[in-house]
């Protein structure tokens, strides 16, 4: 699905990443995690094409990405709501992404399950933080594209609406899609994530299962193995 | 790229400085025909404002337009669209919504005031033109200056700046230079010099077509003798076709590299 080789980015004299290799199977949920700043955000922007590397090569469903852009058909991409547009109302938003799409989409569907209707007319930058998320998995979710990336999908949902993204997420597994997920919140990816993807200073620390990275650690949760593997290189 | 620019061009047209823009010229249009009464008088003085407003609003509206959509910018980045197609489809739909305000607010009033069987017409047509060759050059620069400058007040300082170089600055560094070289001919270099500054040309343009070059004096004779032909008149146009297609194709190939 996704083939990354020798990925380097740099920000001024600020070395995001320092030679990424990663390769994720078609099928399952990867968690791309790391402490702030390791470069996770950089790294769904290198795939998407929104960040230009400096050196390396990623190739998306078998076909090289750079100065590509027919590949992101393929893709729905759940952007962090901070970089959300605000002087556009919902449906405006909605039929929009759709046109520019052109695929099949059930956003009727997803916008009932977040109870959304009443403010399709209204604009993004009146609505809260929670609601702005749902939207933005309504965009997200209402097409059918084989590879999903989701950059913090969690922030400000209230606990009804967390368990209805949890099934959704499950539900796209199932169609036997593969799903790129960041978030902090440990008990989330616990619960979704079958494999982990573990960013350090620019490079993949570790790439495993759950199983695999407690042992690794010897920790018995999730949020203390990843704490673990900060301290003992902070150690090192 | 005709999607993003219906997109954007809407959004304008929504918005409600493209009106104040409209009623701006409007309003403009009837107080100097009220005043006037005489078309070509009315072209004279709408020149002197165009020359130096359209710029100005072209090179703010631009810089405004571009940091205001660069949250609707990245998720079209995200979307199955060229990047070209985003920048320029947002490009022409703000230099697009412009150009329909200068050329609806300025019309209505002459047409009313009987343009049509004035002879004024040829003189009315090369200022709209020239105006909206104005709007795109210099909304092409302000999103050059956008998109090199994440800073938004960086970004603004310069593209303010670069309107006061154009529009104020080059003129007097230009007429320094006439009397400090006087002894020497000069001709070759002031056409040169006219011909780097889009504001300039355009002027100059219309005044030599306006037939009032007699007040320019010596040089306004040689300017005369090449503004005042057809030739004149094609090489400016030209010119003035390289300064937006320069631009244009520089915000093309940046956009490319860029990082969001």
């Amino acid at each position: 699905m996704i083939q990354i080789d020798n990925l380097h980015k740099r920000f001024g004299k600020n070395q995001v990443l320092s030679g990424v290799e990663l390769s994720i199977k078609s099928g399952g949920i990867y968690a791309i995690l790391g402490p702030n700043g390791s470069g996770k955000t950089t790294l769904i922007k290198s795939i998407l094409g929104m960040v230009i590397p400096n050196t390396g090569i990623i190739n998306v469903l078998d076909t090289n990405i750079k100065n590509g852009w027919r590949y992101r058909k393929e893709i729905d991409y759940l952007p962090q709501i901070a970089n959300f547009p605000n002087n556009i109302r919902v449906g405006e938003l909605i039929r929009m992404i759709k046109d520019l799409r052109q695929k099949p989409s059930d956003e009727d569907r997803l916008i009932s399950l977040f109870g959304l209707e009443p403010f399709l007319d209204k604009k993004l930058g009146t609505l809260s933080g929670g609601t702005k998320q749902k939207v933005n998995i309504v965009l997200t979710f209402m097409f059918n594209s084989p590879l999903m990336i989701l950059d913090e999908p969690t922030t400000g949902l209230d606990p009804g609406s967390l368990i209805r993204l949890k099934k959704l997420i499950q539900e796209e597994k199932k169609k036997g899609k593969t799903l790129l997920i960041t978030s902090h919140i440990m008990q989330f990816v616990e619960e979704v994530a079958d494999e982990i993807v573990y960013l350090l200073e620019g490079k993949v620390y570790f790439k495993g299962s759950i199983e695999e990275l407690k042992q690794k650690t010897d920790q018995v949760d999730v949020e203390h193995a990843i704490a673990a593997i900060a301290m003992q290189t902070t150690d090192a | 790229m005709l999607k993003i620019l219906k997109y954007s061009f809407y959004d304008l047209m929504r918005s409600r400085w493209s009106y104040v823009y409209f009623l701006f010229y409007l309003a403009l249009g009837f107080v100097l025909l009220f005043l006037n009464n005489d078309l070509s008088k009315a072209v004279i003085t709408l020149m002197n404002v165009i020359i130096v407003l359209v710029p100005l609003i072209g090179t703010i509206f631009g810089v405004m337009y571009f940091y205001n959509s660069k949250e609707f910018t990245e998720l079209l980045l995200a979307q199955p669209l060229r990047r070209s197609t985003i920048f320029l489809g947002q490009y022409f739909g703000v230099a697009g919504s412009l150009t329909l305000s200068l050329f609806l607010g300025l019309g209505v009033p002459f047409i009313l005031y009987g343009l049509f069987r004035s002879d004024a017409i040829f003189n009315f047509t090369l200022l709209l033109v020239t105006g909206a060759f104005l709007t795109f050059i210099f909304t092409a620069l302000a999103f050059n200056i956008a998109l090199s400058n994440e800073n938004r007040i960086k970004g603004f300082g310069y593209a303010v700046l670069l309107w006061l170089f154009l529009a104020v600055i080059y003129d007097g560094l230009f007429l320094l230079s006439l009397i400090v070289f006087e002894e020497y001919p000069l001709d070759t270099f002031s056409l040169a010099a006219t011909m780097f500054n889009p504001i300039d040309l355009s002027r100059t343009l219309i005044l030599l077509k306006l037939d009032i070059s007699a007040l320019l004096g010596y040089t306004g004779a040689v300017f005369k003798k090449f503004f005042g032909t057809d030739f004149g008149l094609l090489v400016s146009l030209v010119v003035l076709l390289f300064w937006t297609i320069l631009p244009i194709w520089r915000l093309a190939i940046k956009s490319k590299r860029k990082d969001f």
